[in-house]
């Protein structure tokens, strides 16, 4: 019997394909965030939201992620930003090779903003580096306060936590302190916005932060 | 369910260092798995047993090391662990602290049989 000690990691290749992804948004000035959620937290929303936030004066570009269809490339197009979408075809997560192959359809030189939108999941996205600045994990408050405890690897991983839905308050069995209280639990550094994209309610918050990380 | 894509790069890596030849003597793959790596163990191991079927190292199994979640407490210098995944440390209660281990997903060893 013998033994080959490896020690390699196994998400590997997909780690050396985000170090290159990386390397080349750096190259180009390119600040890229990888908005990741359980599916109906709105994180298209929340792409719509920044892009009209921002009207023109960042340029932002858009991969989306989905296991089916391209509804979420048509609705973003509307806006007048370049858009990709991915298609994973069952596959319940995006990996870098997958965002490599997107970016050759996007001019990175005019872009100040890259958004990927993850396919929706609350679990395998997390250990997937796309070669991102930052994982934005989106939670609305009609999950209820309970999720950062029941789903934590994803909220570890994240920088930034976007409490979406709050108009909905009223309504739904969500303490949002919980929320919160919970989530700093698992990763005190989160940096934590609660918006409404029905209402524009923290939209400004949240893209005053883009904005300065840009 | 990521797990099928786990098992593909594992397969990768274990054609990555065992020479052709040798594979079909790869018996046991050992993995260290953290306690917060997000794999499910029992589909890691059924989609390794299932894309494994038919090739030269179908007879190989994964076994698995567990890793702990541990802190390291900045506050009060203590080691401490906890299966949920908190950052608080359990002996000051205090958030202040580094992630030691938990979060692993690595092909440590793989052990190949005497050729017959």
């Amino acid at each position: 019997m013998s033994i080959i000690t490896v020690e390699r990691k196994v998400l590997a290749k997909n780690d050396i394909i985000a170090s290159e992804i990386r390397s080349e948004l750096l190259e180009n000035g390119v600040f890229t965030i990888n908005i990741v959620s359980s599916p109906g937290s709105g994180k298209t929303s929340l792409v719509e939201k920044t892009i009209e936030h921002f009207n023109g004066s960042v340029n932002i570009s858009v991969v989306e992620g989905d296991v089916q269809t391209d509804l979420d490339a048509q609705s973003v197009s509307a806006y007048n930003v370049p858009v990709v979408q991915i298609i994973t075809n069952g596959g319940c997560h995006l990996e870098a090779n997958l965002v490599k192959d997107s970016m050759t359809s996007l001019d990175l030189v005019q872009t100040d903003l890259l958004i990927i939108e993850n396919v929706g999941n609350l679990v395998c996205p997390a250990g997937y580096d796309l070669g991102e600045d930052m994982k934005i994990v989106v939670i609305s408050v009609t999950e209820g306060d309970d999720k950062p405890l029941k789903y934590p690897k994803m909220f570890m991983n994240s920088k930034v936590l976007v409490i979406n839905k709050t108009d909905l308050l009223p309504y739904v069995n969500c303490n949002i302190e919980v929320l919160k209280h919970n989530a700093l639990k698992i990763n005190p550094e989160l940096k934590v916005f609660e918006v409404s994209c029905t209402t524009g309610l923290g939209i400004d918050k949240w893209c005053d932060f883009l904005e300065s990380s840009i | 369910m990521h797990e099928l894509s786990l098992a593909q790069n594992i397969i990768e890596t274990i054609k990555l260092n065992v020479p052709k030849g040798e594979l079909r003597n790869v018996k046991e793959v050992l993995l260290k798995v953290g306690e917060f790596s997000g794999v499910v163990m029992d589909s890691l191991k059924f989609s390794y047993e299932v894309i494994t079927w038919g090739t030269e190292i179908q007879n190989s199994v994964l076994k698995i090391e567990n890793i702990l979640f541990s802190l390291k407490c900045n506050s009060c210098g203590s080691i401490t662990t906890n299966s949920y995944g908190l950052r608080e440390c359990s002996e000051c209660l205090k958030t202040d602290t580094e992630v030691l281990s938990g979060e692993e997903l690595i092909v440590s060893e793989i052990v190949l049989e005497d050729k017959s």
